[in-house]
């Protein structure tokens, strides 16, 4: 039966509202609340969908990051993956080096389909799906908002700016899952305790023998310029006096 | 000097005015020469506008049937050829950007520098990260291929005013067949277009409807404005999925915002930071779009909206 591979990150709650450090060397971390990447609960979603579909078999969570993410992996193994993997790295990690980690990882376990969220909302950089799929030298649909299984084939709507697209792929793929993919369900308690007992290795990321390029240095943070305090109109009139005054409408 | 190579955005007829700004941005690298790659099934009328915009220096055409529509695996393995006599690969920071840019970057062996917002240096630059609430500066291995997209909204596009010579390539690589264009839904109208229009209105979680809805393009076609939308307006089907404003959406510059029933969540938000001027309405006064906004108004908009569309006559 099928294998999916799903990407899982431990990134910063969507919720919190990040802040530089006063010393530019990052952004506060300390205390702040952790949670799986909410297009990576998407793309989980979408694999428990297909399983539940009896389209698949095995559902992999696979996570590159630090030790703590082990949480983020119980969560997904709570939600109904049946393993986890991390792959144990501390510190930032370039794109180029999260997708040979990620590949090192299809290559032992050939999954058959790889989902990922369509990018992290710690580092907004929206790379590993494209280049995992680079790097298999494999079909990628980034974006998916629609995803069917037809035989050996995938057909993949993805949102596009110009409106939506369908694809169709070859198997094995690597897709992407957008915001309107799905509605991840909530986690509850029996599961996380059954969670509890679910395989999760751990592999050290020196173990992969890759190298870790280290080509893009971060070497500042600074907060967003911010806009100048505004004025509060009382009524539609003022309103459009306002925007007169500013030549915005004639 | 540096070597600049932009992959074009186009629809297969037309150059898309996202490759027109990435031009700005490469024009700011010191030193840099400036190549437009058109891959395309028919290339010559877009390679055409490509090399009147001012600041190009050439533009290299790529005639293919199998780049009809733009696949990335189809169009990667090609830019990735190409790329060898370039120091630097720009690409939008749009969907189509986005999906073959890593691409490219993994071919090359590097890391990509996401939405390029400031050039400090031929390998320095600067982007946002956390939605925008952070500001990193990037800087490259010196020698290394600097991959990158551009956040359109950074830069303004560059003018008419170039000649540059179009050259056509023939780039010698094979390319794969797993992936093929099924079909396009595209939403045809005469509205002016979200990611260009000097005018947006948008409509959030509270105009409760799709009929309802018809209040923010009505005031819109009035205003001579593009439509934009909140997630919310668009999870609930009020809007479709391209009006997306934000973080995961799409991220605008235009010269007014008018945020109508939007809360202002810190994912929309960053969408709309380089407006010239925001404008809010909102009938909690205590709402974080106000934080934002130049020009606030507490109110029900639907008692404003029509109110205000009757005053612009
Ligand atoms: C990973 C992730 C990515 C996201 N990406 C995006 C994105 O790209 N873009 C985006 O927009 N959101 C995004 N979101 C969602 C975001 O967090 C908010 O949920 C969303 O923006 C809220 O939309 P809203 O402001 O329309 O709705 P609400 O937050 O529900 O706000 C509705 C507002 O309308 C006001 N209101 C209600 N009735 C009236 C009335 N009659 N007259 C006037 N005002 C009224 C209310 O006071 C309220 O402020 C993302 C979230 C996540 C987790």
């Amino acid at each position: 039966m099928r294998k999916i591979m799903v990407g899982v990150k431990r990134v910063v709650d969507y919720n919190v509202r990040v802040r530089v450090k006063p010393d530019n060397s990052g952004v506060v971390l300390d205390g702040v609340k952790m949670s799986v990447n909410p297009f990576d609960e998407i793309a989980l979603e979408e694999a428990l969908r297909i399983r539940e579909r009896g389209e698949a078999g095995e559902i992999v969570a696979v996570c590159i990051g630090p030790d703590d993410a082990q949480q983020q992996l119980r969560t997904a193994l709570a939600m109904g993956a049946d393993r986890a993997i991390l792959v144990k790295h501390d510190g930032l990690l370039e794109p180029i080096t999260v997708a040979r980690a990620l590949k090192a990882v299809a290559d032992r376990e050939s999954p058959e389909i790889i989902i990922l969220g369509k990018q992290a909302i710690d580092d907004d950089n929206s790379q590993a799906t494209q280049m995992l799929a680079a790097l298999l030298d494999r079909p990628q649909v980034t974006c998916a908002s629609k995803v069917e299984i037809k035989g050996q084939t995938l057909v993949v709507t993805r949102e596009v700016d110009a409106g939506l697209e369908t694809l169709e792929v070859d198997l094995p793929a690597v897709i992407s899952a957008d915001l309107r993919l799905n509605e991840p369900r909530y986690v509850k308690l029996p599961d996380i305790m059954k969670a509890k007992k679910k395989p999760l290795d751990v592999i050290e990321f020196a173990s992969l023998g890759l190298a870790d390029p280290g080509q893009l240095k971060i070497t500042h943070y600074e907060p967003p310029k911010a806009r100048a305090k505004g004025i509060m109109v009382k009524d539609v009139a003022e309103l459009l006096a306002a925007l007169k005054t500013k030549g915005l409408v004639s | 000097m540096t070597q600049i190579l932009i992959v074009a955005e186009h629809d297969g007829t037309k150059l898309n005015p996202s490759t027109a700004r990435c031009v700005t941005a490469a024009r700011q690298v010191p030193d840099a020469k400036v190549t437009v790659a058109v891959l395309a099934a028919a290339p010559e009328a877009i390679a055409a506008e490509a090399a009147s915009l001012a600041g190009v220096d050439a533009v290299l055409t790529v005639a293919h049937p199998a780049n009809a529509q733009p696949l990335a695996a189809v169009l990667a393995p090609q830019i990735v050829a190409l790329a060898a006599d370039y120091s630097h690969v720009f690409g939008p920071s749009t969907s189509f950007g986005k999906d073959v840019m890593p691409r490219v970057a993994a071919l090359l062996g590097v890391s990509q520098i996401s939405d390029l917002m400031a050039v400090d240096g031929s390998h320095q630059f600067k982007r946002p990260i956390y939605a925008g609430n952070a500001i990193v500066t990037v800087v490259a291995t010196a020698g290394q291929k600097v991959v990158a997209t551009v956040r359109t909204a950074s830069f303004d596009a560059a003018g008419p005013g170039g000649s540059a010579p179009v050259t056509a390539a023939s780039p010698n690589v094979a390319l794969p067949t797993h992936t093929r264009f099924v079909s396009k839904a595209e939403a045809k109208s005469d509205r002016p277009d979200l990611q260009t229009a000097a005018k947006v209105v948008s409509g959030g979680r509270a105009l409760a409807s799709a009929e309802n809805f018809k209040l923010v393009f009505g005031l819109a076609e009035k205003m001579g404005a593009a439509v934009g939308a909140s997630r919310a307006a668009v999870d609930a089907g009020y809007a479709p999925n391209e009006l997306q404003v934000g973080q995961t959406g799409k991220i605008i510059a235009p010269q007014l915002y008018l945020a109508i029933g939007i809360s202002g969540a810190i994912q929309h938000l960053t969408g709309i930071k380089d407006a010239k001027t925001i404008v809010a309405i909102n009938k909690d006064a205590e709402a974080p779009i106000f934080e934002v906004a130049d020009i606030g108004l507490v109110g029900d908009l639907f008692q404003v909206v029509p109110e205000l569309e009757k005053l612009l006559g």
